[in-house]
């Protein structure tokens, strides 16, 4: 858990160039959720560890894609979907797994081969 | 003082070329060497610098990989963000997206294994239980003809909240209107409940329905059954003429066609008729005048209404 000075200090030394403007308008698009109290004072913001990860990703996108805000709004909604996915699965995955085995069994045998 | 990008210590631009870099390194070289320099431990630190700085900038694959941010100034892998953990750990629920797309869910999935989901509610760990609001239930009483010919009734949902139904026509005794999204609001972001409305119809003074048909008696007086006449009639649709023909008599039934409840069933309109049976009404059983004709009348007629009733019972002998 960071403040925002902290957060800008961090990504200070790399060439994504982060400034307190374009930080704000990250979180303005939503991209950026920090914990704020309802407050829009970015002082009062606090980014936790997804945060700052979700930071570094996007930096990296804008750097290494050269994404400008349009697309960048269409990537994190399509990676959104993705982990969203990926996260279903896991419950799903972890449900099957808490059963008997002849039942795991019964599953694994009734999967299609993938690409069926 | 912050560190020194490998670029500043060398004294090149981000983009310099291979052979700039390499004069550059040349000439910083010569100058800070130990060699040269001898008892000076700036000079021999500032070469350590240069050195590792050109040792990493003239490697061009590691120049790339500091470029990126994946190793630091000494050469060192640089701690980095990996988003994925992140996005699949606890807080990661935060940017599932919502709305617009809901295909991740895994009611969709349930709803592929055919119903097996069970509950409507989705349970998500570290979000919370969502649960689409409570069906509140409702009973509404309506007129006779707003049943047949359909229309708007009032509804109190609350003491200030009041909802116009609409009452398709048609519509039967005990039938159940849902109306969706107006029951209990959701719960965790789920979707409010239905409002389940009981329709219940009052009696009507004079029609019946028997399917889209409405039946009615209609009394006509003696004067009009046997010599006939055109007398007003109720239907739905406020009251129209009908012609009682000549001759007439209690239980004939005529039908006023199209007068009955109007619908569309699955794009077909169908309607149905209204049906009139009559009722003659003497009224006038004490006149002196009619009493005095049917004495003659009766005796050049005779009936019995009733001789049919007996021809099971005695074998037809009551006639006698």
């Amino acid at each position: 858990m960071i403040a925002i000075d902290e957060l800008l200090r961090r990504f200070a030394g790399l060439d994504g160039e982060l400034d307190r403007a374009e930080l704000s308008r990250w979180v303005e698009n939503h991209w950026i959720l920090p914990e704020s109290d309802g407050e829009r004072e970015s002082e009062r913001w606090v980014f936790h560890e997804v945060d700052i990860a979700r930071v570094e990703l996007i930096l990296h996108v804008k750097r290494e894609y050269a994404v400008d805000d349009e697309s960048m709004a269409l990537v994190l909604g399509l990676l959104d979907q993705v982990y969203s996915l990926r996260r279903q699965m896991r419950r799903l995955c972890s449900a099957l797994e808490s059963q008997p085995p002849e039942i795991r069994d019964a599953i694994r045998k009734a999967l299609p081969p993938a690409g069926k | 003082m912050a560190t020194q990008t490998p670029y500043e210590v060398l004294g090149v631009k981000k983009d310099a070329s291979a052979d700039d870099i390499r004069k550059a390194y040349r000439n910083l070289a010569k100058q800070f060497h130990p060699d040269l320099n001898p008892g000076k431990p700036a000079a021999e630190a500032r070469f350590k610098d240069i050195s590792s700085a050109y040792d990493l900038l003239s490697d061009p694959e590691k120049r790339a990989r500091y470029d990126r941010g994946e190793i630091d100034e000494s050469g060192a892998e640089r701690p980095r963000y990996s988003y994925r953990p992140h996005a699949e750990g606890a807080q990661g629920w935060k940017y599932q997206p919502e709305g617009e797309f809901d295909a991740g869910d895994l009611d969709d999935l349930f709803a592929m294994f055919g119903r097996g989901g069970g509950a409507r509610g989705t349970g998500r760990p570290g979000e919370g239980l969502q649960m689409p609001g409570a069906d509140r239930h409702f009973s509404l009483t309506i007129d006779f003809v707003t049943a047949a010919t359909g229309g708007k009734q009032r509804l109190a949902l609350s003491p200030e909240e009041w909802l116009d139904v609409t009452i398709p026509p048609g519509i039967e005794e005990g039938q159940v209107l849902r109306l969706k999204g107006k029951g209990g609001p959701g719960f965790g972001g789920g979707p409010p409940g239905d409002a389940l409305i009981e329709i219940h119809i009052e009696p009507h003074p004079w029609f019946r329905r028997e399917g889209d048909d409405i039946h009615m008696e209609l009394p006509v007086s003696l004067a009009e059954a046997v010599l006939g006449a055109r007398v007003p009639v109720a239907s739905l649709t406020g009251p129209v003429t009908m012609t009682i023909p000549k001759g007439s008599d209690t239980g004939t039934q005529l039908r006023l066609r199209g007068k009955g409840i109007h619908r569309k069933r699955r794009g077909a309109e169908t309607t149905g008729d209204q049906y009139v049976t009559l009722k003659v009404v003497i009224g006038a059983s004490g006149d002196p005048e009619l009493a005095k004709f049917l004495e003659d009348w009766a005796k050049k007629h005779p009936t019995d209404p009733r001789r049919d009733m007996f021809v099971s019972t005695t074998g037809g002998a009551a006639a006698a």
